[in-house]
């Protein structure tokens, strides 16, 4: 299997999603089995074609520089499990 | 460049230091959102939806934050891509709400330029500048609130800042230090960015590696949050060492993140920053690529004001400055306004070097003894013209002229109302100062004779003399010359 | 009063005061009462829906009223709704209520629509059987009545799929929903009914929760072509609120929609014959395209070269998105928090808790393609083949109008079928992905039956921006189908 249990660790890893023992072992066949059926990708010729950027053919929109929205710290932190004194709070980060 | 050499045991080593500079564009909003970018407020107060990353917000860009990292690589002699992209930079922290930073990686928007770096020895070297791209800041941690808590603050998160990377061209922390006040210097000229380095608007990561002289480039250590030019040396100097004694102790240098400890002056691994990083860039798709129209580029530069290099230059030339007095002149745009102003109201041109003079020393000495800027300075640039023009037509002597400018600073009015006031106008009429000048040399007869047995210098004992006679009003010329004529 | 009439009934009988808001508000929510077992809405808004109601009905009474005015809908749950927890389908919400409202849904009520509640759909619109939501499938008011499905509960599809078997159990008039590789046209064809995805920057995307950014479009269900129309106008529209959003005018579509298909040029693409697609529904293909030609249209063959490559070319493009658009639920700032002692361990033990498996998988992969290495090998790649595909539809259209295919390769199957074989779950998109890599508005019409009594959809793609020309075709097939078949009632 191309896809090995390490690597599968070190993805779920960058991703922050922990995987259980049990786990490991089918998610790395599904991605291993998706990889494989993705390969195909690689038979296209797209010598000196250009990846695809956008999708409208637009430009893109730039807006005045103007304070159009905050002041309302209420409504940033109304959905917060764990606020104090107008601040988020998260479990302490060491430096 | 050798005397940036340290020397360790086993012999010379060269410092190698590159410098990624954290600009906030000076703007009311924030870079894809309306919330305000003002200091000091609230906590996540200055927060919209889109900087909270709240389900399904999405970015908008700000013209003028585009507009002044445009008008910055112009400022730095850079190429500007007249198409760039915005991109995703992936990572969890918490002051990251959306979980990527967006950012520029493969096509920022300015290219390579130059900053010209002013030596001590008033020499001068290019420093090549790699690139600047446009940013979002991320969010504050607060992580001395509580024992096992951090606090997050999101008022700074999606503030735009421009990132300007230098290559690794600087060589001691004296450089690296410059180098951040000379860019600090551009990037308030241009206005795009207010150099408030201890509020945050300015920041500098320093990439450090030591070599021996010659040789190949070491492993190199980038230091973070680097927030003062004190603190810039300081963390040269500490990392330079630490890596020659690792090195010289048979170690190897780790590649790694490092914090700048500002109290012991030392720098420490990141531990937050010890995991591998793989940031997974890719364009953001909520954004399009950014054109440029390059007529407004053109426009922009045309109307790029005069900036420091051009203005030291010109006040060399124009002025007969020194290379260093117009150098500190021009550091910041408001003195060298001011100093224009004087020298150059409307059609009347007043003796530069004496200009730059009394600006240099006399007002930034009490400038500083008082804790002011140029900007809150009581004495007008206008006024202090005033002053020169009353020393020029011998109103005052030079010692008057200091006298009355303590009373201008104190005071806040012109000089030709204080003269006028304390009847301080110098005394160059012949007729008065030649009774003063007859009492002196009967006075002083061994200094007389000493004069006319040739030790001439002696006169200025005596011009002294007459000064002090008349407490100080008798015009130094008008002296000099009827003690001339009487001692023949 | 019952929930029969189409939204354009619907629309007269309000504005001639034959009905009051309140009454078709009330037929509806009774409806849904009774059909409790589709588990096609995760949040129920009746008493807001009563009020909005009763607005509509004071300004029908002043003679005002929108264009929806007092019409009942169902908004997918993807819309943020400000007020009314939003889910996305998902756990890592747990809790959620946004502070703001969908541009979408806010232009709806501006148009006078009743807010009924919040449709099911797959977990983050990731799915195409409605069975990955965390709030339970949705079950397809259709039943087979003979087959391997019979006496089983059949998916609507997915990832709309609240949406869509909500306006066939004709719990709604319409619905919102939202498509990404055809969330919108398969449970639209799976349950019968008709599904507009627009044109990639025809309706605003601020406030839908993020899937894949460069693909989600927002569009609408209901059971007639012209309700459709009615349903895009009043959503539709430039928002600079979002960057992707186009500045164009939106057309009456309602005004032409009966111009028929006199000189219309129809492209059929001769890659989409499939292997093992069922016979049925390459008759009703041919058939579709011999109801166009009897209308008028000229039957062209056309050709799109990279067909194949469009399904694995969505899945590194959608989960590459996704995964980083999903990084924003950490358990800080909103939605679900499972606490650890450290911080790295409380967001790994919060999104393992919060994301179910499906959506774990999209996430996983998409970071795997973007990780350093594979970059250029597999995203950079997709979006150079995307552009490939995008080409071929530029070149088709110099040959044809609009392109007809049909909109899923099966039938609805039953709850269960495919779950364990993710690429074969995949490969029912395999006729809407292309038309969504290259950003090109597409539509579902119900066309016929299969052998067991099932609907199936034909789809018709057109040019971008060009919707007025689709819905035009559309109404033509709709009209030469004739597609009578309802979905038994619910007892």
């Amino acid at each position: 299997m191309a896809l090995d249990e390490a690597t599968m660790r070190k993805i779920a890893r960058l991703a922050r999603i922990r995987l259980n023992d049990g786990e490991v072992k089918p998610f790395a066949a599904e991605l291993d089995g998706l990889l494989g059926w993705i390969e195909q990708l690689s038979e296209v010729d797209t010598a000196g074609v250009a990846p695809m950027t956008s999708v409208v053919a637009m430009k893109l929109p730039q807006r005045a520089d103007r304070v159009t929205d905050g002041g309302d710290a209420a409504a940033i932190l109304a959905n917060a499990p764990e606020t104090v004194d107008g601040y988020f709070v998260v479990p302490k980060v060491v430096e | 460049m050798s005397d940036n050499l340290i020397q360790g045991e086993t012999g010379a080593w060269e410092v190698v230091i590159g410098m990624e500079v954290h600009a906030q564009v000076a703007s009311k909003a924030k870079l894809f959102s309306g919330a305000s970018t003002a200091f000091g407020a609230a906590p996540n107060s200055q927060v919209s939806l889109v900087d909270a990353a709240m389900p399904g917000m999405l970015p908008v860009i700000n013209a003028e934050c585009v507009r002044q990292a445009v008008l910055t690589g112009l400022g730095l002699k850079a190429a500007i891509n007249l198409v760039s992209v915005f991109d995703r930079k992936n990572y969890f922290y918490p002051d990251l709400p959306s979980g990527y930073q967006i950012s520029q990686y493969k096509q920022p928007i300015v290219g390579e330029g130059v900053l010209v770096l002013d030596l001590k020895d008033g020499g001068q070297r290019a420093i090549a500048i790699e690139r600047l791209h446009l940013e979002q800041d991320a969010g504050k941690s607060l992580h001395d609130q509580h024992p096992s808590k951090t606090y997050i603050d999101l008022n700074r998160a999606g503030a735009a800042l421009m990132e300007i990377v230098s290559k690794p061209d600087l060589r001691s922390g004296e450089e690296a230090a410059a180098y951040l006040e000379k860019m600090r210097s551009i990037l308030r000229y241009i206005g795009s960015c207010d150099g408030n380095m201890q509020e945050g608007s300015m920041r500098a990561d320093v990439n450090v590696s030591v070599r021996k002289p010659g040789g190949p480039l070491g492993t190199r250590c980038e230091i973070k949050n680097v927030n003062s030019l004190r603190f810039v040396r300081q963390a040269v100097e500490y990392e330079a060492r630490r890596q020659i004694e690792l090195l010289e102790g048979g170690g190897t240098v780790t590649q790694e993140t490092r914090l700048f400890d500002s109290g012991a002056g030392t720098t420490r691994t990141m531990r937050s920053k010890e995991e591998a990083h793989d940031y997974r860039y890719f364009p953001d798709p909520d954004l399009l690529p950014l054109e440029l129209d390059a007529a407004w580029v053109e426009k922009l530069k045309a109307g790029l004001p005069e900036l420091p290099d051009e203005k030291k230059q010109r006040f060399v030339g124009d002025y007969g400055l020194s290379a260093y007095d117009a150098g500190v002149l021009v550091a910041e745009r408001a003195t060298a306004d001011f100093f224009e102003t004087v020298v150059d109201p409307k059609g009347k041109k007043r003796d530069p070097k004496q200009a730059a003079n009394w600006v240099l020393s006399e007002l930034f000495g009490r400038l500083h003894k008082d804790g002011k800027d140029i900007a809150q300075s009581p004495v007008s640039a206008e006024n202090l013209g005033g002053l020169l023009d009353l020393l020029a037509d011998a109103t005052l002597s030079g010692r008057l002229a200091k006298d009355v400018f303590a009373a201008m600073f104190d005071s806040r009015r012109p000089a030709a109302d204080i003269v006028a006031e304390r009847g301080l106008k110098q005394v160059t009429d012949t007729g008065a100062l030649s009774a003063a000048v007859e009492q002196v040399l009967a006075a002083n007869p061994t200094q007389v004779a000493q004069y006319r047995a040739g030790q001439t210098k002696v006169i200025g004992f005596l011009v002294g003399q007459v000064m002090k006679a008349t407490s100080g009003k008798a015009n130094p010329q008008a002296v000099n010359a009827l003690l001339h004529k009487a001692l023949g | 009063m019952t929930t029969e009439m189409t939204l354009t009934q619907a629309r007269a009988a309000l504005a001639q005061r034959k009905i009051s808001a309140r009454e078709l508000t009330t037929a509806h929510l009774a409806a849904i009462e009774n059909a409790k077992v589709l588990n096609a809405f995760i949040t129920l808004t009746a008493e807001r829906a009563l009020a909005m109601a009763d607005a509509s009905d004071a300004r029908l009474k002043r003679g005002e009223g929108g264009l929806l005015e007092g019409a009942p809908l169902a908004i997918k749950d993807l819309f943020c709704t400000q007020g009314v927890r939003t889910t996305a389908g998902s756990k890592i919400l747990d809790g959620f209520t946004p502070p703001y409202e969908s541009t979408v849904s806010a232009k709806l009520w501006q148009a006078g629509a009743v807010m009924l509640g919040k449709a099911n759909l797959d977990e983050f619109a990731m799915g195409s059987s409605n069975m990955t939501s965390a709030y339970g499938p949705v079950i397809n008011p259709w039943k087979a009545k003979s087959g391997p499905a019979k006496g089983r509960d059949l998916v609507p599809g997915g990832s709309s799929g609240g949406s869509a078997s909500a306006v066939a159990a004709r719990l709604a008039l319409g619905a919102t929903g939202t498509d990404t590789g055809g969330s919108i046209r398969q449970p639209a064809a799976f349950c019968g009914i008709t599904g507009i995805k627009p044109t990639y920057g025809r309706c605003s995307r601020w406030g839908i929760v993020a899937f894949a950014s460069s693909l989600d479009q927002a569009g609408a269900f209901a059971r007639t072509v012209e309700d459709t129309a009615l349903l895009l106008r009043a959503m539709a529209g430039h928002d600079p609120k979002d960057s992707t959003s186009a500045a164009i005018p939106v057309p009456d579509y309602a005004a032409g929609l009966n111009g028929g298909v006199k000189g219309l040029r129809v492209g059929i693409p001769k890659e989409y014959r499939v292997d093992g697609m069922p016979e049925a529904i390459d008759k009703l293909w041919v058939k579709g395209a011999e109801w166009l030609k009897a209308g008028g249209a000229e039957i062209v063959e056309v050709s799109l070269p990279h067909t194949k490559y469009a399904l694995p070319c969505y899945y590194i493009v959608a989960p590459a998105e996704a995964s980083s658009n999903l990084a924003r639920y950490d358990g800080v700032r909103f939605g679900l928090r499972v606490p650890a002692d450290d911080l790295i361990g409380q967001y790994e033990a919060t999104r393992a808790a919060g994301f179910g498996r499906e959506v774990k998988r999209r996430i996983l992969i998409g970071t795997y393609v973007l990780s350093a290495g594979y970059y250029d090998a597999y995203y950079l790649q997709a979006q150079k083949v995307r552009a490939r595909i995008a080409e071929d539809f530029t070149k088709a259209y110099e040959r044809c109008d609009v392109i007809l295919t049909p909109t899923a390769p099966s039938a609805a199957f039953a709850i269960g079928d495919q779950l364990d074989d993710p690429i074969a779950m995949y490969l029912n998109d395999v006729f809407t992905v292309p038309a969504s890599l290259a950003g090109l508005p597409g539509i579902s019409v119900p066309a016929g039956l299969d052998a067991h009594g099932l609907p199936l959809g034909l789809q018709l793609l057109g040019r971008a921006f060009d919707e007025t020309t689709v819905l035009r075709a559309a109404k033509a097939l709709e009209d030469a189908a004739a597609f009578t078949h309802r979905p038994e009632p619910l007892p």
